[in-house]
């Protein structure tokens, strides 16, 4: 049990004692160590101007994983056994630049250059992931970096033509992994933590016991996983957090495991891995999962806390939902199994009972006859959050076309992430044709009555619900007609 | 002294040079405000500001914040010793409120702290109580109620009247659209520090240092004198930083006088979105008079712009709407009402383009809705409103073109974007297909270069060169980005012949050069190039004569090149010139200054010769859109802009496409939404969407317009960029609106933001107007 927090910042080992459990790590370089190559853009993760590397062990190989996040909502305790670079790792004279530096430069990358250490962070961990990108995954990848200058067409280019430079030698790399290796030998794989600052605490237990007996001690600790949503409440809200557990060092919590009927997903897998394991399963998933947050976001933010934190416009329930996920929800050693559309009892209120947490999410392997789909609609294509998310699935009879199972819900919709009940009825046992449809749709209304906000009137929503039914119907009987404009042209 | 001089000095005029910070970008080394060095002591501030749009303040309780432990201070409007206003024309833009709030984030009070979080947390603690009263939220509105900023404009060409009765053919309708955050990636900053003698250093990330300069003297009571501001760059400013930044300096110089120490003010995100400027959005209402082939005879059409609560600089932005609402077209009867409308709203600022975009828009929607009516391809409707080359050449303001080439931009684009095949193409799959529809459209831009506000068109510059032969280059210009400082020191290298690394490129500075104007209107490089090229000049006219009284041979036989310099049959490298010219005694130091001739404007009139010159492009925007939802994407977009003759083509091209997609967003998904209360709720990137990189069109075909040397006597025959290349997007709309276009709904109502919402509420069938 250690209480200080010890990781590799740059190839250096560091440690840091008796700092708010809540201090991002963005502050802690700009303000404490004044390393200023990071920048603050926004303060929640949407901009990607903070944006450094994550580096951590790969246990087979022994090879580092690097990861970009955003240091902005990152709690600096979250550090504590791994090793972190910042644009200050990269080359500070440009004749020994490294290949995306070079690249960055050489097609005019940066105008303002008050977003470019963030675009080369995100794609120097590419590059040291050895990750070949197509231009369609360099969008993707850098989806969490806004550039305001360019139109970003340079960036894209650079990115592209980074393989074309001499490979880099950096030392810094070859010194943060034995390091690493050094400080994981002395930790355990499993590290804990446990710090405590003017009576606020940070603990971070490192198994499933422990967890369910300090859930159980400490029943108004908030739990802690990716904190792509909590580090907003303290950037922007100025919540002071007393008590946090941390659930990523939780080993059991942190396993993918897939059996002959189902797909098991610990609570605090992180979407980035959760992504190809869901979609390996559910192809038809694959551009929602990809239209999630964005890259940094993904690699910290955890499937199981974007279900418990219930948001209404949280884009996996309705999709999870419609494949019949459950839930195997934990108190001290007890577990329950719950239905996925059944955890959700009002706005941002679950099942969840004092000391009990999600532990698995559970998801069902396909069905034979299924067909599932995932509609998200937003504003802006990439890194937005739905206005509408619609998702389905359906079973028909094989000859008949008689529907003999339907599952309609939606995001965005109403208080939670919500099945379409009714429309699901209207549906039920007729034959899936245009009459079907056309009858359905007037149900919407009885299912949803949606709020007019920022992203989208209520009108809009009601419509555009309807619509994505309708999408769905000539997705599974007109294959040839074109309806995705997401993958349009590209 | 064997030196090749037939080669030249690396980075001259004209050559893509990279941006002079582009290895300090990549490698976090470039600073900015938030980044020099804290001197100790440093206090930090947060703003309290209103949460109702118009609102008289009752009461104000400030000590549950003064109670927080590490709160230092507070400061509220009775600590201003001189005038409370950051205002950049009107004295109605108070630094800190102190009876009557105008918009929801009004500063009222700000908190002086050890460090940011205290500051910022304990903002939150203060209790204010207010008498809430009516607000007036949009253009419409305050048209209605005679809410203005300032008084109406109108300008009226012709016989209006009289040539809406002739017209074969006439066309009413009404659009509007929207406003726009500049996003610039670093949020507002300054930092004061105080020091002996009434000095005030600030530090600030601005476009106007001298108006800093200015406003902090004035709001500490001080003279210009006491006050230094320094600028290295900023992280963006698009604008947002020509009058803003005044409210920042103003508080932490405040603070900074107040406390006897050092003060920074950096604005969260959310608070700079609610606090400061944006771009106007605009309500437009239009009658054509028009042939049967399109072609205008008159045009009534009245701009209402949603200035917000204070004048800043909507003067200006609207009179530039007005300059704009002709586009490339001409009119030769029109009757053109601006109106500055009162909001209780943000007080909207200058953006990229300033005012120009919005007369744009209004122009080309209604050409598109003459082309619909009529039928015909709005490219050929276009193209028959142009202005002429020596006849149909004068704008409603009385200025006469000159240097019109949109003809030939126009043409060429036309054949190279393949536009007329492409059109078939569209109109077959559209026949095709029932979900997705594609649309195209080409429109074309001029758009007039030079501030309209006359006496601000002009530059200082300041050059040394010391006695090891490098240069140090200061203007009043500054650096966001855009590219400046880079053009400028290109400048200076040709004069020279010298190589670029041998200028050292430093910080806009009020105390080298005095009294400059802001970096906007796209001038920079027009004017801070021809002001340090004054500056290079003066010295090389020095060392020319120098060079031939000490070789005893005539100035005519002096050369500069590749970093030598032939006198008569000597050659001499330039440091050596410059260890020869010191130990003569001869100045090496010479300030530039440029003030551009032949321009001149009668307000009053509404006439006159506001612009030096014109610049010209035009672009085709492919899009397909989802008729089910409203989503689309931008397919191709293809450009051929005109830069004159580049100073830089890798900096131009950067340009180009940055302001274009810039564009994009402001017609596309980028929406400022402010609910029923006044409240904007579109305050973060997370619910305010600028363009992301899956946005820019994977097909993107952008040109510079080749042997475009301007016709007026500009800095090396090059022509302004930063501004023109935005209302290239002005295309993405309309192709839009062309994608959603049916027979049962041939004017789609569409109006900008085309979000995917407003698509599909335009494009449905009972839409229709």
């Amino acid at each position: 049990m250690s209480d200080e927090i010890v990781f590799i910042l740059n190839g250096e080992l560091t440690r840091v004692s008796a700092c708010d459990p809540t201090r991002t790590v963005l502050q802690y370089l700009r303000e404490d160590l004044h390393l200023t190559g990071s920048k603050e853009g926004c303060g929640e993760g949407d901009c990607g101007a903070c944006m450094v590397v994550l580096a951590e062990l790969d246990d087979s190989t022994q090879t580092l994983n690097h990861k970009a996040i955003n240091a902005c909502i990152a709690f600096l305790p979250t550090l504590h056994g791994k090793a972190l670079f910042t644009i200050e790792a990269l080359s500070q004279s440009a004749a020994e630049a490294h290949p995306v530096q070079r690249a960055m430069v050489d097609l005019d990358a940066s105008q303002c250059g008050f977003c470019t250490p963030g675009f080369v962070m995100s794609l120097f961990a590419q590059y040291e992931n050895r990750v070949q990108m197509s231009p369609r995954d360099i969008d993707d990848v850098l989806s969490g970096n806004l550039c305001r200058c360019t139109g970003y067409r340079p960036i894209r280019d650079a990115a592209l033509a980074v393989k074309n430079y001499p490979a880099a030698e950096h030392a810094v790399i070859d010194v943060t992994r034995e390091k690493l290796i050094d400080l994981q030998a002395t930790l355990g794989t499993a590290p804990t933590l446990t710090m405590q600052t003017s009576g606020r605490t940070f603990s971070s237990p490192a198994t499933l016991q422990a967890l369910s007996a300090l859930v159980i001690e400490k029943p108004d600790a908030q739990l802690l996983a990716g904190g792509t949503d909590i580090g907003l409440w303290v950037t922007k809200q100025h919540r002071q957090l007393e008590n946090l557990i941390y659930l990523g060092n939780v080993a059991s919590l942190k396993t993918i495991e897939l059996t002959e009927t189902e797909l098991n997903l610990g609570a605090a897998v992180t979407w980035s891995e959760a992504m190809s394991a869901v979609v390996s399963l559910y192809p038809a998933f694959a551009d929602l999962f990809t239209r999630f947050a964005s890259v940094p976001i993904r690699n910290t933010a955890t499937i199981g806390g974007n279900i418990a934190n219930g948001s209404p416009i949280g884009d996996s329930m309705p999709a999870l939902i419609v494949v019949g996920t459950q839930l195997l929800l934990r108190r001290g050693d007890k577990t329950r199994r719950v239905a996925l559309d059944e955890f959700y009892l009002d706005y941002q209120k679950t099942l969840l009972a004092e000391g009990e947490f999600v532990e698995k999410i559970i998801i069902p392997r396909p069905r034979p006859d299924q067909t599932v789909a995932a509609y998200k609609v937003s504003k802006r294509f990439d890194q937005d959050i739905s206005a509408v998310c619609g998702c389905f699935a359906i079973e028909l009879a094989p000859e008949t076309r008689v529907i003999s199972s339907i599952k309609v819900a939606f995001g965005g919709m109403a208080a939670i992430p919500k099945r379409a009940t009714e429309v699901e009825k209207k549906l039920k046992s007729t034959t899936w044709d245009e009459a079907a449809i056309t009858q359905a749709l007037a149900s919407f209304a009885d299912d949803f009555s949606p709020i007019d906000d920022m992203r989208a009137s209520a009108d809009y929503r009601l419509q555009v619900a309807q619509n994505l039914l309708r999408r769905f119907f000539v997705a599974t009987t007109q294959p040839s007609a074109l309806i995705d404009v997401y993958n349009y042209g590209r | 002294m064997a030196a090749d001089t037939e080669i030249k000095a690396t980075g001259g005029v004209g050559e893509p040079q990279h941006h002079d910070s582009a290895f300090l970008h990549v490698s976090g080394n470039a600073r900015y405000t938030d980044d020099l060095p804290e001197p100790t002591n440093l206090l930090h501030i947060a703003l309290g500001i209103s949460h109702h749009a118009h609102a008289e303040i009752e009461d104000i309780d400030l000590q549950p914040v003064l109670a927080v432990e590490g709160v230092v201070d507070v400061l509220v409007a009775a600590d201003i010793p001189g005038k409370n206003n950051y205002g950049p024309v009107l004295d109605d833009d108070p630094l800190l409120s102190a009876n009557l709030v105008q918009y929801a984030g009004q500063p009222i009070f700000a908190v002086i702290a050890e460090d940011v979080s205290t500051a910022r947390q304990a903002v939150d603690l203060a209790v204010i109580s207010y008498r809430e009263l009516e607000p007036v939220l949009d253009a419409r509105t305050a048209v209605a109620k005679k809410s203005f900023v300032l008084p109406s404009k109108h300008v009226v060409v012709g016989n209006p009247v009289e040539a809406l009765t002739q017209a074969p053919r006439q066309l009413s309708g009404q659009t509007s659209v929207g406003g726009q955050d500049q996003f610039y990636l670093e949020g507002q900053i300054a930092m004061a520090v105080p020091g002996e003698d009434n000095n005030m250093l600030v530090y600030c990330s601005t476009q106007h240092p001298s108006e800093i300069q200015h406003v902090v003297a004035q709001i500490l009571k001080r003279n210009s004198n006491d006050v230094m501001v320094e600028c290295r760059r900023m992280g963006g400013g698009f604008g947002g930083k020509e009058s803003q930044p005044a409210l920042l300096a103003g508080i932490a110089a405040l603070a900074a006088q107040k406390t006897g120490r050092p003060a920074k003010l950096r604005l969260d995100r959310d608070v700079d979105m609610i606090v400061t400027g944006k771009r106007h959005d605009f309500a437009i209402d239009y009658t054509a008079g028009y042939s049967d082939t399109g072609e205008i005879s008159v045009l009534q059409l009245s701009l209402a712009s949603r200035c917000g609560m204070s004048a800043d600089l909507s003067g200006a932005i609207n009179d530039r709407a007005m300059f704009h609402c002709d586009n490339a077209y001409y009119l030769p009867n029109a009757d053109i009402t601006s109106h500055r409308c009162k909001t209780n709203t943000v007080s909207n600022t200058a953006f990229r383009g300033f005012g120009g975009p919005q007369g744009m828009f209004a122009i080309e929607y209604v050409i598109d809705d003459i082309s619909r009516a009529l039928s015909l391809d709005p490219v050929d409707v276009r193209r028959s409103n142009f202005y002429g080359i020596n006849e149909r050449n004068i704008t409603p303001y009385k200025q006469v073109i000159k240097d019109n080439i949109i003809h030939q931009i126009f043409d060429s684009l036309e054949d190279s974007s393949d536009y007329r095949a492409r059109r078939s193409e569209i109109q077959a799959f559209n026949n095709k297909n029932t979900q997705l529809k594609r649309g195209i459209a080409m429109t074309p831009v001029k758009f007039g270069i030079s501030f309209t506000t006359t006496h601000l068109n002009q530059a200082g510059a300041l050059i040394h060169i010391y006695n090891d032969g490098t240069v140090y280059l200061n203007h009043g210009g500054t650096e966001m980005g855009q590219g400046l400082f880079t053009k400028v020191a290109q400048v200076v290298a040709h004069i020279f012949q010298i190589d670029m690394e041998k200028i050292k490129i430093s910080a806009t500075d009020t105390a080298k050069v005095p009294n400059t104007s802001a970096t906007a209107a796209s001038s920079g490089s027009d004017l801070n190039g021809q002001a340090a090229a004054d500056a290079a000049n003066k010295i090389k006219k020095r060392l020319t004569k120098f060079a031939a009284e000490h070789f005893g041979t005539d100035t005519s036989s002096v050369e500069f090149t590749n970093n030598h310099v032939k006198v008569g049959s000597q050659v001499l490298t330039f440091n050596e010139l410059i260890k020869l010219a010191y130990e003569a005694r001869t100045s090496l130091s010479a300030t530039g200054f440029y003030a551009t001739p032949d321009i001149h404007f009668d307000q009053e009139q509404f006439a006159g010769q506001p612009f030096y010159y014109f610049a010209y492009g035009a672009a085709v925007s492919e899009v397909v859109v989802d008729l089910l939802t409203g989503e689309n994407r931008l397919l191709r977009a293809d450009i051929l802009h005109d830069c004159g003759k580049s100073l830089n083509p890798a900096i131009d091209l950067g340009q180009i496409e940055g302001g274009f997609i810039q564009g994009v967003g402001w017609l596309t998904t980028e929406e400022l939404h402010w609910d029923t209360d006044g409240i904007l709720k579109t305050h973060a990137p997370s619910t305010y969407k600028i363009p992301t990189i899956g946005d820019a069109p994977v097909d993107f075909r952008v040109n510079i317009l080749e042997s475009a040397e301007n016709q007026q006597e500009t800095i090396y025959r090059s022509k302004a960029v930063g501004e023109p290349p935005l209302m290239l997007a002005l295309s993405t709309f309309f192709a839009l609106r062309d994608a959603i276009a049916t027979p049962a709904n041939t004017h789609p109502p569409l109006a900008a933001p085309a979000t995917p919402e407003a698509i599909l509420t335009a494009s449905r069938p009972e839409a229709a107007p």
